[in-house]
């Protein structure tokens, strides 16, 4: 058996050798920055021959989405890959394949909205399709980029999900930086992979009708049966990372922790950033701070008791959001959170900072600070349940 | 209402809410919402089938005498019948009780 080979490469390539050992059979998709590199290099596999698959280069990411449906109903085994504007334009077609139980995988390099044009990274255009109905995990990495875009393969098209799955990466600092990747073999991915079989597909020979219209009657009884498999399919992408350890040694969960055990403030947050997170907390133990961290990997379905487990006995919770969600109470991760705490007996208190909009750093200098502002903010209460950090107040 | 609140739960419903059976919409009676419904004159109409070809619903159907007639479980009262006839033969009137 060939064994896994440990690369230098960029994370955008490594996601797509990915999608390629996936032996993926079909890829609509319409480039944008700074998602691009991945579906350059698939159209480029595609066209080598080297996975036999289609690459439909659509004439809009509407378009590329809609195709994803098509062909994921068709029985084929379906990717693309889209940012911002993007994510955007593919709005009104992201919230049908999850209750129509298709299992598409996405990857999202996550970059900011307009307006201003910006091209860099922050989360706010896979905040604004939070509620699409698809599994939603965060990379913090390039191995995990590779690796949950397999499990994400892995857990839509098992059965008992059948559920479409974005892979998010932070555009970028992720998407574009070079990386030690250990990538698996054809052998070990087909270990892992089973070929995708349907329950149901579009086939002429036995037609069904997909997408019906759904009277009063029987509109809630199908929002609740989509939302009944979401939460249920948490098991099933337990099982899948459960699996993925066994056979190659590396170990996925819900909630990721880094020196949480005694830590009295956590800071909680998503991708890329919590890298420099660890370093802050780092930092801050060495001078006899007790700080720790937490970081959300799957974010839908949420995993709650997770999470209550991995925030553990902290007093303090500062939640980084990348998202800014003008006029609301607070961030979109920040909101979860407090809505999860509330009214349990011995929550933390919980404070929110929202940070790195548009590819704006986040240093390890802010992580302290927002440390040490949610220790002020413990013993007096701000007037906003959140914070903007490093903005210029001039 | 009655028959679905009946017979479909959450649990119950199709997977996906895909329809398992081909061509089933023939038995979905799309006229009961009708609020109002076309009349022939058989002294006025010629036969020339113009209701029967833009009836959008394909609620009509030739009888044997040449006539045409409108299948009340599909038509939808929207009046393109009467609109097109050329001779005026065709009437919309209300749906009462």
């Amino acid at each position: 058996m060939i064994m896994a080979k440990r690369v230098g490469i960029e994370v955008s390539i490594a996601l797509a050798e990915a999608v390629k050992l996936a032996n993926v059979d079909v890829i609509p998709a319409y480039p944008i920055t700074p998602q691009t590199h991945i579906v350059e290099h698939l159209s480029e596999v595609v066209a080598n021959g080297e996975v036999d698959a289609e690459f439909v280069p659509v004439e809009s990411e509407h378009a590329a989405m809609s195709c994803c449906c098509g062909s994921s109903a068709a029985g084929a085994r379906t990717f693309t890959s889209t940012s911002s504007q993007g994510l955007l334009l593919m709005s009104e077609i992201l919230f049908i394949p999850g209750p129509m139980r298709l299992p598409i995988v996405m990857a999202v390099a996550n970059r900011a909205l307009s307006a201003p044009i910006s091209i860099w990274n922050d989360h706010q255009d896979i905040m604004s399709q939070r509620d699409i109905g698809w599994i939603q995990t965060f990379a913090e990495n390039g191995q995990e980029a590779f690796d949950l875009t397999l499990h994400a393969f892995r857990v839509a098209e098992d059965r008992r999900v059948s559920l479409p799955v974005i892979v998010n990466i932070d555009g970028f600092t992720l998407s574009h930086v070079v990386e030690a990747v250990e990538l698996l073999s054809q052998e070990e991915v087909d270990q892992y992979l089973p070929p995708f079989k349907p329950r149901y597909r579009l086939d002429p020979r036995k037609p069904i009708t997909m997408g019906p219209v759904g009277i009063p009657e029987v509109y809630s009884e199908a929002k609740v049966a989509h939302n009944e498999a979401l939460k249920a399919s948490r098991r099933v992408i337990l099982q899948g990372w459960k699996e993925f350890a066994d056979l190659f040694g590396r170990q996925y969960n819900p909630i990721e922790t880094y020196r949480s055990e005694d830590a009295e403030v956590l800071l909680i947050t998503m991708g890329s950033i919590s890298e420099t997170a660890m370093t802050a907390v780092d930092t801050m133990r060495d001078k006899g701070q007790k700080a720790g961290l937490a970081r959300i990997r799957l974010w839908r379905p949420f995993p709650g008791p997770e999470f209550r487990k991995a925030a553990g006995k902290a007093k303090i919770l500062a939640v980084v959001d990348r998202c800014l969600p003008p006029g609301a109470i607070c961030g979109p991760v920040g909101a979860e959170l407090r809505s999860l705490f509330y009214k349990v007996p011995g929550a933390p208190k919980i404070f929110n900072f929202i940070a790195g909009l548009g590819g704006r750093d986040v240093t390890v200098e802010r992580f302290e600070e927002m440390v040490d502002k949610s220790m002020v903010f413990a013993r007096k209460r701000p007037k906003e349940l959140y914070e903007v950090i490093g903005v210029r107040e001039k | 209402m009655a028959d679905t609140d009946a017979i479909v739960g959450w649990k119950t419903i199709t997977f996906g809410c895909h329809v398992m059976e081909p061509g089933s919409s023939a038995r979905f009676r799309t006229g009961d919402w009708r609020s109002q419904r076309p009349v022939i004159d058989r002294e006025k109409c010629i036969k020339c089938g113009m209701c029967w070809i833009y009836c959008p619903d394909m609620a009509y159907t030739q009888t044997e005498d040449g006539f045409f007639e409108v299948n009340m479980e599909y038509c939808k009262g929207c009046g393109i019948c009467a609109h097109e006839c050329p001779k005026d033969a065709i009437t919309i009137v209300p749906e009462e009780g």
